[in-house]
């Protein structure tokens, strides 16, 4: 094929493939959660050119191409579908359609300079599944593992974009007890070398590497441009659970002037006044309920409610990247165990983006409409996204899911599955 | 004369090996480690104007239901006890006690250090001979867990690394010091068995058969073979026996000399072959963990071949792609609301997958959590099921739902004339529920087990804990 041919045939595929598209829009009758922690009320969007236009009562459809009625049905900003690997993990055992993590390399201990960006794919299957369930976008993540660091991402957004990602660059931290009896055998390890490598941003480095032992650099120029840079104007997520390793994290985070969050967070409820007055976020999953190690004796379902109790910054994940779309039931859970609904609704919506320095993501004017119409309650496994709009565009709301379902539901095979193509 | 005295020979000889040969019958081998359980005795309780999902498909509203003695007693209307306790479940729902098929809790405890890795005898890929219920750790906090989401019973099977990965032992949820403090009474024992990706991947890794599926079909078949001949063993041996005491009632001689010569030599019992054995027979129900649909029709093949059932397929992330050969076949399907993706075998799962099963006529839908997250909440699981039945346009009432994880779960795992639904007589396994349980804001009130109050919300005396969890975290301002 030759350039000028695959330019057009990408084009094309392009064209198939993008959503539909409405110069203006017009919602009415949501009862509009905008994605602070207000309560709904009931309210019409209107949205123009990919942005909202104007959020009111009884705006006039003789603006707008088109109108949904959403008919009471509750309306959220797209949801944030917690850290995950989306697009970075088409499947999780097809260990060359995963570029979460990086393995085995020797060029040294910690590479903050790694970064996940670079293989994230769009086109996923993953992201249309995750996308039409209501999500609208992620913490990309370098996959939290054995090493001290494991790499940098960012918030990406569903837009099927291949360079969609905002928000400040985010170094993935591993301080547990896990990946601290891979590397060293201790989690004090990690204290170790961190303060080492910290230490070193401040030295004078003459061969561009610092080294530890001969044989191992701890970490390399490009490593330490990342920290430097990081340390300035980045976020570092530190992999805790236990209630003494979340401590550490305050202690070294006010130390080096890190801008900090805690992912994990079992125990974080033990230790919630000093998060609070440290003013540091919490990703928890709020249904680990169960000490299934060591380092989280305390886990309890309440964890949220009393983190938000004490003014702890809450946001959610569920630990998935297949079944992201779980996040809604997560949330759900945490109002089931005592956190306001309200604080919910924000956790999923515009607080990851004011965390993770990304755009805006309430319903508001001249903010991009990433907007979602939900059959029922948005946190409650009875509701479903009924509509997903990016960007102002109507999602086709199909994903390979949707596509094998149309082809094995009918009762009639015909001449075979295989000629059914929706 | 001749003949009386060798018939005198005979029952002599015959009642001489008697007590020796009792043991050694195949079919009537007492029960190994037998279930200790006993339910201590409860007040009768009368729930008053519940809504009730029977988890036979029936809902009553309004309605009255009492349980004594264990069980249930009536439901609608009937006589009370003098000292029967009223709760007013107006506003509430009742179930039976959920059910889960596939769990590992106590043989993957939490907390999941290496030493308590007990759930796959991962050394060699046909192990039908190792049994679950000896790994199972009564003291793992995810059985208190599950309780709290209103699990009353739960299947404890092996992991997936082997073809034959054991035996599965079915479980009350009840607190005790060891496993047969809990084993469910007279519950057959399960048979894991695995398709596909892990048991290929786990020995062709070691450059050990089988690694790749063909060898998986090849190692099944061989291991029924073995697992034929030894029935076949022990019915010639166990018919000889019987010959031979039919011969010395008779008084008869010839031929039965023979079969007592026989019954001087029974067969080696054989752990594993005793196993498979009983899955040929029957008495041991099969669960295969099998995703692809092509896959479960081969295995329904090789059932066919050697004239055995297949109970249950577990995972079966394809099995909305063969609804109607799985019903014809009356083999249940246990499934995940949303699980895919997270190997290439389960790359076309989709949320619809258990409400296809369940359309099929005769379909027999399960949800299963094979998870300690998801065992606390298997209805919100089928609600999800639900909702994308009913999105696709398929009418599931929550009457049909809550089968997925009551009375089908029941039927797998071979105790459905005991629990899995609101009928008098059955077990008083029940569940009261604050609201419509097919909701993320749905809780259990209360939990029963037998007719005991196992477990009350917010209310401590009800709320069993592991050894584990006493004095932890000292020091820890609440």
């Amino acid at each position: 094929m030759n350039t000028t041919r695959f330019v057009i045939a990408l084009l094309g595929h392009l064209l198939l493939a993008s959503p539909s598209y409405t110069a203006s829009l017009l919602i009415t009758n949501g009862t509009v959660f905008i994605g602070d922690d207000a309560p709904s009320s009931q309210l019409d969007i209107l949205i123009e050119d990919g942005l909202v236009e104007a959020v009111g009562s009884d705006l006039s459809a003789a603006d707008a191409d088109q109108v949904i009625d959403a008919a009471g049905r509750p309306v959220t900003p797209a949801l944030f579908a917690g850290i995950t690997a989306a697009g970075l993990s088409e499947i999780g055992m097809v260990y060359e359609a995963v570029d979460s993590r990086l393995n085995e390399l020797y060029t040294g201990l910690m590479h903050p300079e790694f970064d996940v960006r670079k293989a994230y794919n769009p086109l996923s299957s993953v992201v249309p599944v995750t996308r039409i369930e209501g999500y609208g976008y992620t913490l990309l993540a370098a996959a939290f593992g054995d090493r001290t660091i494991s790499g940098q991402g960012s918030l990406v957004r569903f837009d099927s974009g291949f360079d969609s990602f905002e928000g400040k660059t985010t170094i993935f931290v591993n301080v547990d007890g896990y990946s601290g009896n891979k590397i060293g055998g201790s989690r004090a390890a990690h204290w170790m070398l961190l303060e080492t490598a910290f230490s070193s941003l401040a030295a004078k480095q003459g061969n561009g590497f610092w080294l530890t032992h001969n044989e191992h650099p701890l970490i390399n120029q490009d490593g330490r441009a990342t920290l430097k840079d990081a340390r300035e104007n980045g976020i570092f997520v530190f992999r805790a659970n236990r209630a003494s390793d979340i401590l550490q994290v305050l202690a070294f985070s006010r130390k080096h002037q890190l801008n900090a969050i805690i992912s994990g967070g079992q125990e974080a409820w033990i230790v919630r006044e000093a998060l609070a007055e440290s003013g540091t976020p919490v990703v928890i999953n709020a249904l680990d309920n169960l000490p299934g190690s060591f380092d989280g004796l305390g886990a309890r379902l309440d964890n949220a409610a009393l983190l938000h109790r004490a003014g702890v910054s809450l946001l959610f994940t569920s630990g998935e990247t297949h079944n992201a779309r779980k996040l809604r039931q997560v949330a759900g859970n945490a109002v089931a165990n005592g956190l306001p609904y309200e604080a919910a609704i924000a956790a999923m919506t515009s607080r990851p983006a004011e965390v993770f320095g990304g755009k805006p993501r309430m319903i508001a004017p001249g903010l991009r409409a990433d907007v979602v119409i939900w059959s029922d309650d948005p946190l409650n496994i009875t509701s479903a996204a009924d509509q997903v709009i990016i960007d102002g565009k109507l999602d086709p709301m199909t994903s390979r899911q949707t596509e094998l379902l149309k082809r094995y539901l009918p009762t009639e095979p015909g001449l075979g599955r295989a000629y059914i193509n929706p | 004369m001749l003949g009386l005295l060798g018939t005198l020979f005979m029952r002599s000889l015959f009642f001489a090996l008697t007590p020796l040969l009792i043991p050694m019958v195949l079919q009537a081998q007492p029960e190994a480690f037998p279930s200790t359980y006993e339910a201590p005795s409860g007040p009768p309780v009368l729930f008053k104007n519940a809504t009730i999902l029977t988890g036979d498909g029936r809902r009553l509203d309004d309605t009255d239901l009492y349980i004594a003695n264990g069980q249930i007693q009536w439901v609608g209307a009937g006589e009370i006890g003098p000292d029967a306790t009223a709760v007013d479940a107006s506003d509430r729902w009742i179930t039976p006690g959920l059910i889960d098929v596939h769990s590992h809790l106590g043989v993957y405890p939490s907390p999941g250090v290496a030493a308590h890795s007990d759930g796959n005898e991962a050394t060699a890929p046909v192990t039908a001979e190792v049994w679950a219920e000896h790994s199972v750790w009564p003291q793992d906090p995810g059985f208190s867990r599950a309780l709290a989401g209103g699990v009353t019973a739960m299947q404890i099977l092996p992991g997936s690394a082997n073809l034959f990965g054991g035996r599965g032992v079915t479980l009350k949820n009840v607190p005790s010091i060891s496993y047969q403090g809990m084993k469910f009474p007279d519950a057959p024992h399960g048979l894991k068995m695995a398709c596909g990706e892990n048991p290929k991947r786990v020995y062709g890794g070691r450059t050990q058969a089988p690694s790749t599926r063909m060898g998986n079909v090849a190692a099944y078949r061989s291991a029924w073979i073995r697992a034929q001949r030894y029935q076949a063993d022990w019915d010639r041996y166990n018919q000889a026996v019987k010959d031979a005491a039919e011969a010395a009632e008779n008084d008869s001689s010839g031929a039965s000399v023979a079969s007592a010569l026989l019954t001087n030599t029974p067969p080696r019992r054989n752990l594993e072959l005793d196993t498979l054995a009983g899955a040929l027979r029957g008495d041991i129900l099969v669960h295969m963990h099998c995703y692809r649909a092509d896959e479960m029709l081969t295995i329904l093949d090789m059932a066919e071949e050697f004239g055995y059932r297949v109970g249950t397929f577990h995972h079966g992330v394809e099995a909305y792609k063969i609804a109607d050969e799985l019903a014809e076949n009356d083999v249940c399907g246990a499934l995940w609301s949303d699980w895919w993706g997270f190997k290439i075998e389960a790359y076309d799962g989709i949320q619809e997958n258990i409400a296809l099963v369940d359309r099929a006529t005769g379909g027999c839908a399960i949800v299963h959590s094979d998870s300690d997250e998801g065992i606390q909440r298997l209805n919100q699981e089928a609600a999800k099921a639900m909702l994308r039945g009913n999105r696709a346009g398929l009418d599931i009432p929550p009457e049909r739902a809550i089968r997925w994880i009551t009375y089908n779960a029941a039927k797998s795992l071979g105790v459905h004339e005991q629990t899995g639904s609101i009928e008098d007589g059955k077990m008083a396994d029940v569940v009261l529920w604050n609201q419509d349980p097919f909701s993320v804001y749905a809780k259990p009130l209360q939990v029963y087990i037998d007719g005991v109050l196992r477990y009350e919300q917010d209310n401590p005396s009800r709320s069993p804990k592991s050894d584990f969890e006493l004095g932890q975290l000292m020091g820890t301002a609440q």
